[in-house]
């Protein structure tokens, strides 16, 4: 199988549409026929991420990179950055504002969520310059 | 237990468009925070929640969940049924409370779904 690429915009507050673009890649992983708990923690993870894009950083890009076995999701924004990621990655820690959190979101497990559904996760921000999340999931773990 | 069984046992309406009698769960959750649900690990579930907007569907799609519920008398927004309807996501809304809709399904035989990915 050839490695297939795809970009996503996600758009800045848009509530309705977060998640559309972990959708259309769900549809694709699916299409492309890989197994149905693989398909479901990378979307989740890849969702994760997206409502985080959409809450803190004015929306972004996701590049998605498809191939046999992993698929290597790649959120770039240009928002505040995350100050502290340790912190960030704790269970119960975040910044999200209180309508946020009326929304449905906000809980501080997004990030603790994706490295729990990923095999790999790569944090990179800097304070005031964005930030970039890049989470690979392989068919063959967990 | 068939989706016919949860509307009667919770005295649900059903608010989509789409064949939804047979179609079976095999465990729910509740929850209005969104990844709180997220961390639930079963597939063909049920979601139980009181957040009226489309990101209980876009959430239940992630998970592969069948039906959303909708507790404590809440009518569900356009967008999300029509979204819903979109995704073959059955909504159902009850005047139930959480609590009790969530006990209701368990002592029907309903069970919580396993964590897989919870740290103990």
């Amino acid at each position: 199988m050839q490695v297939l690429k795809q970009q996503h915009n996600v758009c800045a507050n848009d509530f309705a549409m977060a998640g559309a673009a972990s959708a259309a890649v769900k549809k694709t992983l699916n299409q492309l026929g890989f197994p149905s708990a693989f398909v479901r923690r990378t979307s989740i993870a890849m969702y994760e991420g997206e409502i985080n894009m959409v809450i803190h950083a004015d929306g972004g890009t996701a590049d998605v990179e498809i191939a046999e076995d992993y698929v290597k999701i790649t959120l770039t924004d240009k928002g505040p950055g995350i100050a502290d990621i340790d912190l960030a990655m704790q269970e119960g820690w975040s910044t999200a504002s209180e309508s946020v959190r009326e929304l449905g979101f906000g809980a501080g497990m997004g990030l603790p969520n994706i490295k729990k559904q990923s095999d790999e996760l790569e944090v990179i921000s800097v304070a005031g310059e964005g930030t970039t999340l890049i989470i690979t999931t392989k068919v063959n773990e967990q | 237990m068939k989706l016919k069984q949860v509307e009667k046992i919770l005295d649900a309406t059903v608010c989509t468009n789409f064949p939804y009698e047979d179609i079976e769960v095999s465990a729910a959750c509740g929850s209005d925070l969104m990844s709180d649900a997220l961390a639930f690990g079963e597939d063909k579930g049920l979601l139980l929640t009181g957040l009226n907007n489309p990101q209980s569907i876009r959430t239940a799609e992630m998970m592969d969940i069948s039906c959303v519920v909708l507790v404590r008398g809440k009518e569900p927004d356009e967008s999300l049924v029509s979204l819903a309807n979109e995704k073959q996501i059955v909504v159902m809304r009850t005047d139930n409370l959480m609590f009790t809709s969530c006990g209701l399904l368990y002592e029907a035989g309903l069970s919580g779904g396993k964590i897989p990915y919870a740290s103990s």
